[in-house]
């Protein structure tokens, strides 16, 4: 069995791939990623790992470091934040386009400008459409449990794409928690040995990576991309239950919680979905039927089944915590919206946007949004669709 | 040649078989064809090794003729050629003329 510990969301996910022991890591520092990658650094530094680690000039460079390291044939690791994300922009899509299993912890921080290193979803919300999966984390737990789950989804051979694990900066990357670690056997033996699929290194069985495609060829390439992305679920579903049983944990597409009998709900996202849940608790006590959603793997989106959980509500709230600027609503919502579309009948839908730029997320918040779910599902109305939360007029 | 769908092609476009560019074939990008003039040709192999594609056959250490499927109509290999006594053996010409 593992053991019990007290450590911080870095401290875990850093042990989470000490554990895993990836062949190649390419980083560069951003807050609050940093203390992340500085800890495995110390790994590889004291021998902990086998790893090669590449200390990369930019985040461009160690996104395109880690490109040529997994077509070479490693299992391979970064980890960012927010700016560091936005300046790897161009190779995610290499990475994914090319269906290079890379896992990368991403310590979600707001985009500048204005300059803010505290947690929000703008930087991964950013990055959704460039083909990657993305497991979303509320707490140290599940940060580190999503770690060790990204690697058998990312490299299953159905698969073969990048992955993102998502974890809220500071709140849950510098919070301690007390949490549950796996042994290491266990770790390694879940993982399994990494197969690479066509490695550049395999000198006997030369091929080329990164081939111009034209019209005639590139929507072909697409589809079949688009077509691994559906079969994502599923594997994310088998991983999960053989990851219960080493470590008793439960996983799915997303988390319900008093949701099946529910009349209003909220879907948040990450390390606010806690919160919530006290204060549905306080609601379920008042006899109002509240419940939540908790988005897990957020790429690719389970639609459907999303929609089936929240189709019987009366009323729903998406928080998002980022903004889609210009866009209808916020990201959350957006897909949440299109989840519910099919049904005839469906929740009303409003949509929040709080706590950006690390503006806390308080247990008022919640109820607030809750008694005005409760007033339209009475009353049908609602008075606004989109609104910021929180914010001073 | 038919082309592959969807479910057919190497996932992340990795090319898995070497030498498959001979498979590629771009003579359809050409607006100026180049035109081979034997009696000018010195066989100094110039057009052979400044063709950026595979265009120009050579067998037995001589040219042979073009192998248009890959001619891109760059004009290289005119504007390389030495011909013989101020006449080139290379020309190119307008395509459709």
């Amino acid at each position: 069995m593992g053991k019990v510990v007290a450590v911080t969301g870095n401290e875990a996910v850093a042990e989470a791939l000490r554990q895993v022991n990836p062949d190649v890591c390419a980083a560069y520092p951003i807050t609050p990623q940093t203390d992340m990658m500085q800890r495995f650094g110390s790994f590889v530094n004291n021998g902990k790992v086998k790893t090669e680690i590449i200390l990369t000039e930019s985040e461009h460079s160690s996104m395109s470091a880690c490109v040529g390291a997994s077509a070479a044939g490693g299992r391979v690791i970064t980890a960012t934040s927010s700016q560091g994300l936005a300046l790897m922009f161009e190779i995610l899509f290499i990475a994914s386009g090319t269906r290079l299993p890379i896992i990368m912890p991403v310590v979600n921080r707001a985009l500048s400008a204005p300059l803010n290193i505290h947690g929000d979803h703008s930087d991964a919300m950013g990055a959704r459409d460039a083909g990657w999966i993305q497991l979303w984390s509320e707490n140290t737990q599940e940060a580190y449990d999503n770690t060790i789950q990204a690697f058998r989804i990312a490299e299953h051979p159905d698969i073969r794409l990048p992955a993102m694990v998502c974890l809220d900066g500071f709140i849950i990357s510098h919070s301690i928690e007390r949490i549950e670690y796996l042994d290491d056997n266990e770790v390694s033996n879940f993982v399994g040995e990494y197969k690479p699929v066509n490695p550049m290194l395999d000198i006997e069985h030369p091929v080329s990576y990164g081939p111009l495609i034209l019209p005639d060829y590139y929507m072909e390439f697409r589809k079949a991309h688009d077509a691994v992305m559906s079969k994502v679920s599923k594997v994310v579903l088998d991983v999960a239950k053989d990851f219960e049983k080493i470590s008793g944990r439960k996983y799915g597409l997303f988390e319900t919680y008093r949701l099946e009998d529910a009349d209003i709900g909220i879907v948040i996202l990450n390390s606010a979905a806690g919160t919530t849940k006290d204060v549905i608790d306080e609601f379920r006590e008042k006899g109002i039927k509240a419940g939540l959603l908790k988005p897990r793997l957020y790429r690719p989106f389970p639609y459907k089944e999303i929609g089936e959980a929240l189709k019987h509500l009366k009323a729903v709230c998406v928080l998002d915590r980022a903004d889609a600027f210009g866009a209808s609503h916020g990201p959350l919502y957006i897909d949440i919206a299109s989840s519910l579309y099919p049904y005839e009948k469906r929740p009303i839908l409003i949509n929040k946007i709080y706590g950006l730029g690390g503006r806390d997320y308080m247990p008022g918040h919640a109820e607030l949004v809750l008694n005005e779910l409760v007033e339209i599902a009475k009353t049908g109305k609602i008075n606004v669709v989109k609104e910021y939360i929180g914010v001073r007029e | 040649m038919k082309l592959k769908g969807w479910k057919e092609v190497t996932p992340g476009a990795v090319v898995t078989k070497a030498g498959s560019a001979e498979e590629f074939k771009t003579g359809s990008w050409r607006s100026f064809r180049p035109v081979w003039l034997e009696e000018n040709c010195i066989q100094c192999m110039f057009c052979w090794i400044f063709c950026p594609d595979m265009a120009i056959e050579a067998k037995n250490g001589k040219r042979g003729v073009f192998k248009y499927d890959y001619c891109k109509g760059c004009g290289i290999c005119a504007l390389e050629c030495p011909g013989k006594k101020g006449k080139k053996a290379i020309v190119m010409e307008e395509e459709g003329k």
